[in-house]
């Protein structure tokens, strides 16, 4: 039996007057993949933000690894094992990609900065080129494998990825997706975020379609790659 | 020659003291995003604190500067903590009308404590120059000041690049939401930038008032407005800009002074700046880092 990492219940989220996100309940267990589809504005990444602590529900409750984390200050989440990889990677632009990394491990004890950085130029040949190089400087795909690479170094239970296929290009996206499998198949647990549904669904264990606010379907990956409505909607008839 | 070589000595140890706190101001900025114009009050009183140290307890100079450094520091944390994080979602006109408020307490503050009476203030620094150095206007505190700068700047270089507290400040700097999911503690990152700009301000103050020693609550507020000049100058948020900035700042004021017109001294360094944003808008260090998407 594997056991429950995330559970999310009934969340409400407010920006001023506009809400958010309406009585948001779903749940990651581990060793699975979860994405969290939808359309541009429905509340995928501000559900995102929420768990880390970035935003603040004014209700339910968001447990991880067991524990209410609902007013535990983001820089705290990091250190029990929750890693957000940001929409828009938002990696450190001046910054080089080894010191990136270092930033990624910056809660963990120094003697784990090695092993993690050698983990992460395993999964990510390309950053270790590139190691010495500012990152603002990467392309589109090698700052989203940094980004990554960066949430990796903090050794996490769970991996939230928001949006790793944005602004890339279709060789690119396979490319983002296969790692993403093959971080997934080392163990880690991880909630994918995804506007792209087809490559979502294909390597998720399970799914929650996003409207308005609102979880309005769930299934496994393979039921909602077939399921109409998801088809009509997100994957182009 | 000669006095050419005496001006440029003025100039440099002048401009020493302007990039000490300038880069009190670019640390801030660059990771507060703030302009503090409070930070030449804090001179200002990091100077008394180093005067009542000497004059009215008598212990040495080294002590004195010791005590300011740690009195500053204090009051840099506490001024950041009472005026501006309650701000911290405020937009940036708050901030900066708030940063002049500051300003003008401290001055007030000083004056309630001190009197409006200028004091005389003592060089910290008494050794004798070498005669060689003398015949070209080095004196013993523009010696220290400009060793002082140096060691700064290098020890801010070392601090911001190698290690893991100066990383995470400049990862605050970048982005503080991304540097909030590395796990960095943001609040601490910027209250741990203003004890370090104020700490310099500290020592700026000491050594300002070693040149020039007459000691008002105004002092620190002219020289302030000149370092923000000076950081402007070099790029604001540049270290190795600050430091180029306030001494370019200095030698650009004594030039002005010997050669063109004392009285016009400082409108010709704001000319100077002025010139100088309009060919470089981001300053002489101010980087532009081109992004990817």
């Amino acid at each position: 039996m594997s056991s429950r990492i995330l559970s999310v219940e009934d969340i409400n989220v407010y920006y001023g007057a506009i809400h958010a996100i309406k009585d948001v309940s779903f749940q990651v267990d581990e060793g699975e993949i979860v994405a969290l589809i939808g359309a541009n504005g429905a509340g995928k990444s501000t559900t995102l933000k929420t768990l880390s602590g970035l935003l603040r529900s004014q209700t339910g409750s968001i447990e991880f690894l067991g524990e209410n984390i609902m007013h535990v200050p983001a820089d705290k989440l990091v250190a029990r094992g929750l890693a957000h990889v940001p929409e828009g990677r938002r990696v450190f632009a001046q910054m080089t990609v080894e010191e990136n990394l270092q930033m990624g491990a910056y809660t963990r004890p120094a003697s784990e900065i090695e092993p993690g950085l050698e983990r992460v130029y395993t999964h990510f040949p390309r950053l270790q080129e590139r190691r010495r190089q500012v990152a603002g400087t990467l392309s589109g795909g090698e700052q989203q494998m940094l980004a990554m690479g960066r949430a990796l170094m903090s050794s996490p239970k769970l991996l939230m990825l928001d949006e790793p296929s944005m602004g890339l290009a279709p060789i690119l996206i396979e490319q983002i997706f296969q790692i993403v499998k093959e971080l997934h198949e080392a163990g880690t647990t991880i909630l994918l975020v995804e506007q792209n549904a087809q490559m979502a669904l294909s390597i998720a264990s399970r799914a929650y379609v996003m409207e308005t606010g609102n979880i309005t379907i769930t299934g496994t990956g393979d039921e909602l790659l077939h399921n109409d409505e998801v088809r009509k909607a997100y994957l182009g008839g | 020659m000669t006095v050419f070589l005496q001006y440029l000595v003025n100039g440099l140890s002048m401009g020493s003291v302007y990039a000490i706190i300038a880069l009190g101001y670019t640390m801030v900025y660059g990771i507060a995003k703030m302009l503090n114009f409070a930070h030449g009050d804090v001179i200002m009183i990091g100077a008394y604190i180093s005067f009542c140290v000497t004059s009215y307890l008598g212990l040495p100079a080294v002590v004195s500067v010791l005590a300011a450094v740690v009195v500053c520091t204090v009051l840099g944390i506490l001024i950041e903590r009472l005026a501006y994080k309650p701000l911290r979602q405020a937009g940036p006109l708050a901030v900066l009308i708030t940063a002049i408020g500051v300003s003008y307490f401290l001055q007030n503050a000083a004056q309630l404590i001190w009197g409006a009476t200028p004091k005389n203030f003592t060089s910290i620094v008494s050794f004798q120059v070498p005669a060689f150095l003398k015949a070209y206007n080095v004196s013993a505190v523009s010696l220290v000041t400009v060793v002082a700068c140096l060691v700064i700047m290098a020890a801010l270089m070392w601090f911001t690049g190698k290690t893991k507290m100066g990383k995470a400040m400049r990862a605050c700097s970048e982005d503080k939401a991304a540097a909030q999911l590395m796990g960095i503690n943001v609040n601490r990152t910027i209250s741990m930038t203003f004890a370090i700009g104020s700490a310099l301000a500290a020592i700026a103050g000491v050594l300002l008032c070693s040149y020039s020693p007459v000691l008002q609550p105004t002092t620190g507020s002219m020289p302030g407005i000149k370092a923000f000049t000076a950081a402007v100058f070099g790029g604001i948020g540049s270290i190795p800009g600050a430091f180029v900035g306030g001494i370019l700042l200095g030698i650009i004021e004594a030039m002005a002074q010997a050669y063109i017109s004392t009285s016009l001294a400082n409108s010709i360094v704001f000319a100077v700046l002025i010139v100088v944003l309009l060919v470089k808008p981001a300053g002489l260090f101010g980087k532009y880092v081109p992004e990817k998407v």
